[in-house]
């Protein structure tokens, strides 16, 4: 016994020493051979930025600099000069204030129907065991990598003036045309995009649960808590980052959809980049196209600047 | 009592099957109100199974789970009234520690106005309540657990489930709350506990009585001092203390068994003669030197655990453990040494499996 404490305590300090040494050396080691005699002086070292500036360069190439492009078209009405004048025509424009808002309410709509659906879809997936639970849950990832037409395309298929459902009913009961014609209107875009988007939120959801301590649900349901309380209060709250993050995503890439609006063939529905592509193609007005996708690219950053403040503020 | 449940526990024929697979094979059990009951196995034995089906988290294939008189085979867990505490804490991650602990009050829709007071009884009982206002991720592992066994008692259950409480906190703590959970005990009598362990000192510790599992089955049900001085299986005196087992024959005379062609004086009971049995003698009840019950071997194995020496000797093949007071000389491998037992220290059981089974690690 007497010896016991020595041998506690002798370990320490060489313990510490040796990680100290190891530390230092590490420091030491790497950097020598940089500043060898090969590399000629040890002061010419290359700053660590310079190597930064490639992919930099190629970025601002292909991207800031198109970018760039289109601000400044924006800014050169067609009778020559800078003005911003094309804000002032675009903004007064009927044409344009009804596009925003089309836009921001199916953005809005679609978001919070992916939500809804998304948060019940994945707790399904994630909580009730059902055999091909897990097919399901990589078929989503899947579904992610489609191209969001298709979706819309399936849509037409099923409810399109000639698909599937009208088939079905002129079949049976000899009329024109069938019952299913929402497809052109707002609502078969909402349709396409909550269907399509979904998976989106549902991803970052499927992950949250399966780090969800299951032995918390059960303590809830032994404390007393049924179904809806437990969702209420265990699991919302552990979804809520994974909510937030998949459902700004959702509202920034509904915001800028353009397959499933063009593919639903909805005439009366113009979202902004619609109308940008009406603009440009087929009336030839880049000013306003431009300015109206500038509208665009303000409202996606100033979302997302939006989503990081309070994801850091909750997150902290 | 917003609990609803009263004490005690009683298993009636529980088996549970998972895929064909039994893990519970009709236990039959019953905790007292207010005792305080060790499920004692090595993992896979379905102790764990069997809190499970008190809970309602498994649904048993046949028989059933009572608590108190009231037949609770068929009811969802969250109306079944009890309080639970598992290994991992699993606190609520995003509420305050009081919020916690109010969670089952607020979900048995307690009066408002004395959710306050029950949460800060609750704390207090643990002694964490300077600690209401923190999140579950600024407490310790041993602060964490406090809280969640205040959660559970919040509610003021009848029956409380104890999961293997203790297995997630490091050594020095772990013998802190078990006296922590035996005042407990002390101050809320009519609790009764089932307290789920692989750790026979814990068991030993806390609980009135013991019941051992194993391979799904109730192998033995006594007080600690029965199970451990006179275990009724083979199972049990290897699981619990970590006996020396030996194969013994009844020899005809009276308290007299042969063991490896040496005759030994124990009780033989009602053993009849020429019947094969297992002598079960705690390692720490065998001395060293001549004495009654001689055993001559050679040393095998020698393990210094501070204030004792663990000696491994084998006698005509049998592996025969002594646990001594810390030896001046420590006698080397391969001498031979004489260790020697009494006749009112050993216990005669059934020959059954195979002595040593479950041995070894538990020591």
């Amino acid at each position: 016994m007497p010896s016991a404490p020595t041998a506690d305590v002798r370990p320490g300090p060489s313990g510490s020493r040796s990680v100290l040494e190891r530390r230092t050396g590490s420091i030491d080691g790497p950097r020598k051979p940089v500043e060898g005699p090969d590399r000629g002086a040890g002061d010419r070292r290359i700053p660590r930025f310079v190597w930064a500036l490639p992919p930099v360069a190629v970025l601002a190439l292909v991207f800031l600099y198109p970018l760039a492009l289109v601000v400044q078209q924006s800014v050169s009405p067609d009778e020559g000069g800078t003005s911003l004048a094309p804000y002032g025509d675009v903004f007064a424009s009927e044409s344009f204030r009804s596009a925003l808002t089309t836009t921001v309410w199916l953005a809005v709509g679609s978001t919070a129907g992916c939500l809804v659906l998304g948060f019940v879809l994945a707790m399904v997936i994630a909580f009730v065991p059902f055999p091909g639970g897990r097919a399901v849950a990589r078929f989503i990832d899947v579904f992610l990598s489609f191209p969001s037409f298709l979706i819309t395309l399936a849509l037409l298929f099923i409810y399109g003036n000639a698909g599937m459902a009208n088939g079905l009913w002129t079949d049976a009961t000899g009329a024109s045309s069938g019952p299913f014609d929402f497809l052109t209107t707002p609502w078969g875009v909402l349709l396409a995009e909550v269907t399509y988007f979904t998976p989106f939120v549902m991803r970052p959801l499927l992950a949250a649960f399966s780090q969800l301590d299951t032995a918390q649900l059960e303590v809830a349901s032994s404390l007393g808590a049924g179904p809806a309380r437990i969702v209420r209060q265990v699991i919302l709250p552990d979804a809520l980052p994974a909510l937030a993050a998949g459902g700004s995503l959702v509202l920034v890439m509904c915001l800028n959809e353009f397959g499933i609006v063009l593919f639903t063939g909805a005439k009366g529905v113009t979202t902004l980049p619609m109308l940008v592509y009406s603009k440009a193609i087929l009336e030839s007005d880049y000013p306003a196209a431009c300015v109206v996708a500038v509208v665009n690219i303000a409202i996606s950053v100033g979302l997302y600047s939006l989503y990081r403040m309070v994801s850091r503020r909750v997150g902290a | 009592m917003t609990g609803g449940a009263t004490g005690g526990i009683r298993f009636d024929q529980v088996s549970v099957a998972y895929g064909g697979n039994t893990v519970l094979d009709r236990l039959d059990l019953t905790v007292e109100p207010g005792e305080v009951m060790a499920l004692l196995g090595p993992s896979g034995s379905g102790k764990t199974t069997a809190l499970r089906a008190v809970a309602g988290f498994v649904q048993p294939a046949s028989g059933r789970v009572y608590l108190g008189d009231r037949d609770v085979t068929g009811l969802p867990p969250h109306k079944r009234g009890i309080g639970m505490v598992v290994q991992q804490y699993a606190l609520f991650p995003h509420m305050r520690v009081h919020d916690n602990v109010a969670f089952g009050l607020k979900a048995r829709k307690a009066a408002k106005a004395e959710i306050p007071e029950r949460v800060a009884e609750a704390l207090e009982l643990v002694g964490m309540a300077a600690y209401a206002e923190r999140y579950p991720r600024e407490l310790s592992g041993g602060q964490q657990q406090r809280v969640a066994i205040a959660r559970a008692l919040a509610i003021r259950p009848g029956v409380l489930l104890l999961d293997e409480p203790l297995s997630a906190l490091d050594a020095r703590l772990r013998s802190g709350m078990l006296a922590e959970l035996a005042r407990l005990h002390r101050e809320l009598p009519d609790v009764s506990i089932l307290y789920v362990t692989h750790d026979q000192v814990e068991a030993l510790t806390l609980a009135d009585r013991i019941a051992v599992m194993d391979k799904a089955r109730l192998q033995d049900c006594g007080t600690p001092q029965e199970l451990y001085r006179r275990p009724r299986t083979e199972f049990t005196a290897s699981f619990v203390g970590n006996a020396n087992l030996l194969p013994v024959t009844v020899a005809d005379g009276a308290d007299t068994v042969d063991f490896a062609g040496r005759a030994l004086d124990v009780p033989t009971g009602e053993a009849a003669g020429g019947a094969t049995a297992t002598l079960c003698v705690r390692p720490h009840l065998v001395g060293l030197g001549d004495g009654p019950n001689a055993l001559s071997g050679t040393i095998a194995e020698v393990q210094w655990r501070g204030s004792t020496h663990r000696l491994y000797v084998d006698v005509d093949g049998h592996r025969v453990k002594a646990d001594l007071r810390e030896l001046r000389e420590t006698p080397a491998l391969g001498d031979t040494v004489t260790l020697h037992f009494a006749a009112e220290d050993a216990v005669l059981l059934p020959a059954g499996t195979a002595p040593g089974t479950g041995g070894g690690a538990h020591a």
